[in-house]
């Protein structure tokens, strides 16, 4: 037998699951450099923290009146970017896009990744992260439970909630991919593949259980999804605090989630199309869809900043109009001006013309987005605590190098844990691109009398 | 487990081995004993239309439930029990512990379609079981254990008459 080649019937190219899986088989050194670059990143972060821990978090730039700054707005950003993959590829499933085949593993990883990194900060943030587990709900001999009256509480549990829904969401639809590379396999990985596969043959009863565990999956995991960001929009929104206390910080930070993680998944899927040749995958098409799903994320993002900014200046209270114009024309303001063009002049710049929406086009734009989301999270934080209620309390902030590198070498830590799932892992579904290539059934196998008679069911 | 033995043909297109699948059926091979196995789901053909169920529908919308009644529990017997004034808000506030109770009740619905897939698929499961590694090369099996009411002759006539690629016997655990 000569392996895909013998598969005309589906009319899936012969070389397709070669293509996919030769970044499992094939080891170039240029993965090794990568690793080791990004690993060298991920030092820095560890090193970061080390340091912290070892000296306490006054190595940071934090001050009275400012104690949320850097780390938290890493916290919002990275489940923001969380949002690219199991909501959008639950979505497009429910839809059944059929473009979509390609996307939603690349764009699930981003979610897993994602998350890990972003719960990670407020660990992180506690300033004797050691202690972390007392956020989980058990008692302890002291008679401590953890009070569930409390935004960073429901974090834990929607966090928890999410983290898990999504890993499984994105291991099931692997698993017959993994029992692929089984087959394909020998010796010691052969035997790894094979308890990831969990001994997985394919029978129709095992698809039929699998397609409809990936349905009810899909339905669940989108108002888990949104309910994530909202929940972490609670954390300042339950706060009696200028530009937080505010309805509108639900919505609004989901669709920012969305807009972000649209823009990381773009990011992602074209490093995977150039540095894994899987440009007879990864089509223009699927850039161009998500450059206009990317361009009506940035117009949703612009509807809720100028809604948010004009109840804030209509309504002229004293506290909230020193947040407002620190943020327009004080010291935030050249922030806040790089965060507008980015996150919606340059999108709107590209992205409305069919010509612009390359793959080169949507990159650059998504570039842009990421860094602008970035300082939207940090716009959202520091000039509130700032410039609260009583200008005697406004106080100023000035990042210090350890939270720098730390943001830095998250970026190293999503770049490293990528690159080892793409190595490992077929990052692209093989047994679902398959399915979007067989042809449509032309005739029936029965006359519809003799399926009646030989099956309880027929299509 | 008992040690059985199975014939079954090997196919590269999925009409093929429907056709298998109808020529089983027609020498009176009843429908459950036949077993097809692919690379991937072939939702067009008739032999992939067996086997639906609601049931992992069902066992999700009970999970979900249970986590509910578990969540409703955990929230108000711990407050309970531990009563602390928080900025003047009742003992037992529903608003926010609705944020508590529906995290929990859709993590233990997506907790229950895991499980529930892996029951009714039989996964993970390390039975030697009727399986040919050419199907990850994109060939459909379509298997039948040998029965006292049909020999292997029987069954590999019907399976020649999809046009199999080949016919084989092998030994599994049924």
């Amino acid at each position: 037998m000569t392996g895909a080649a013998s598969r005309p019937a589906t009319g899936v190219p012969a070389t397709m699951t070669e293509d996919l899986l030769r970044p499992l088989l094939e080891t170039s050194w240029k993965f090794y450099a990568l690793v080791i670059v990004l690993f060298g990143v991920v030092l820095l972060g560890v090193g970061s923290f080390a340091y912290q821990v070892n000296n306490g978090i006054g190595v940071w730039g934090l001050n009275w009146p400012v104690f949320w700054a850097f780390d938290i707005t890493n916290f919002v950003f990275w489940i923001g970017i969380s949002h690219a993959g199991t909501l959008i590829s639950a979505i497009l499933r429910l839809v059944n896009a059929g473009w979509r085949r390609p996307v939603t593993r690349c764009a699930e990883v981003i979610t897993a990744f994602a998350l890990m990194i972003g719960a990670m900060f407020p660990i992180v943030h506690l300033g004797r992260p050691w202690l972390f587990f007392w956020l989980m709900p058990y008692p302890t001999e002291r008679q401590i439970w953890p009070n569930f009256r409390s935004p960073l509480v429901w974090d834990f549990f929607a966090i928890s909630t999410y983290l898990t829904g999504s890993l499984l969401f994105l291991y099931l639809p692997t698993i017959p991919d993994f029992a692929l590379v089984r087959d394909r396999t020998t010796g010691f990985r052969s035997r790894v593949y094979g308890a990831l596969a969990l001994g997985w043959r394919g029978t129709t009863k095992q698809w039929h259980r699998l397609e409809t565990a990936m349905q009810i999956m899909a339905i669940a995991i989108i108002p888990v999804a949104v309910s994530v960001h909202t929940i972490v929009s609670f954390d300042f929104s339950m706060a009696i605090v200028p530009m937080w206390h505010s309805t509108i910080f639900g919505p609004y930070f989901v669709a920012g989630a969305i807009f972000s993680g649209i823009a990381a998944l773009i990011i992602a899927m074209a490093a995977l199309r150039k540095f894994l040749h899987l440009e007879a995958y990864l089509h223009p098409v699927h850039f161009e869809n998500l450059g206009k799903l990317l361009l009506m994320m940035s117009l949703l993002w612009g509807y809720f900043v100028f809604a948010e900014r004009l109840t804030t200046w209509y309504g002229n209270e004293s506290a909230e109009m020193s947040v407002f114009w620190t943020t327009q024309s004080g010291a935030f303001a050249p922030l806040y001006w790089t965060m507008v063009v980015c996150n919606f002049v340059a999108p709107l710049c590209i992205l409305s013309f069919r010509k612009l929406r390359t793959v080169t086009g949507c990159v650059i734009a998504s570039c842009g987005v990421v860094v602008g989301m970035w300082l939207e999270r940090f716009l959202i934080i520091v000039p509130t605590l700032s410039h609260k209620y009583l200008s005697y309390s406004w106080g100023s902030y000035r990042p210090r190098m350890p939270e720098i590198l730390l943001l830095v070498s998250t970026f190293g830590a999503m770049g490293l844990l990528y690159t080892l799932f793409s190595k490992f892992v077929p990052i692209i579904s093989i047994w679902e691109l398959k399915v979007g290539e067989q042809p449509e059934l032309s005739q029936p196998q029965e006359t519809p009398d003799e399926a009646a008679t030989l099956w309880r069911t027929h299509p | 487990m008992a040690s059985s033995t199975a014939v079954y043909g090997l196919y590269a297109e999925p009409s093929a081995a429907q056709r298998a699948c109808t020529a089983l059926r027609r020498a009176g091979v009843p429908e459950k004993e036949i077993t097809v196995i692919s690379a991937e789901p072939f939702e067009a053909f008739e032999f992939s239309q067996r086997d639906h169920s609601l049931l992992l529908f069902r066992l999700a919308a009970v999970g979900g439930l249970l986590g509910f009644l578990g969540s409703v529990l955990l929230v108000t017997g711990t407050s309970r029990a531990w009563p602390i004034n928080v900025g003047g808000m009742p003992i037992v506030a529903w608003w926010p512990y609705l944020v508590i109770i529906f995290e929990m009740t859709m993590l233990s619905a997506i907790l229950t379609t895991v499980v529930s897939l892996l029951v009714t698929a039989r996964l993970p499961s390390r039975a030697k079981s009727l399986y040919d590694p050419e199907v990850s090369d994109g060939k459909i099996l379509v298997g039948v254990p040998i029965a006292a009411d049909r020999t292997s002759e029987v069954i590999r006539r019907a399976l020649d008459a999809g046009g199999a690629l080949a016919v084989k016997t092998a030994e599994f655990q049924s």
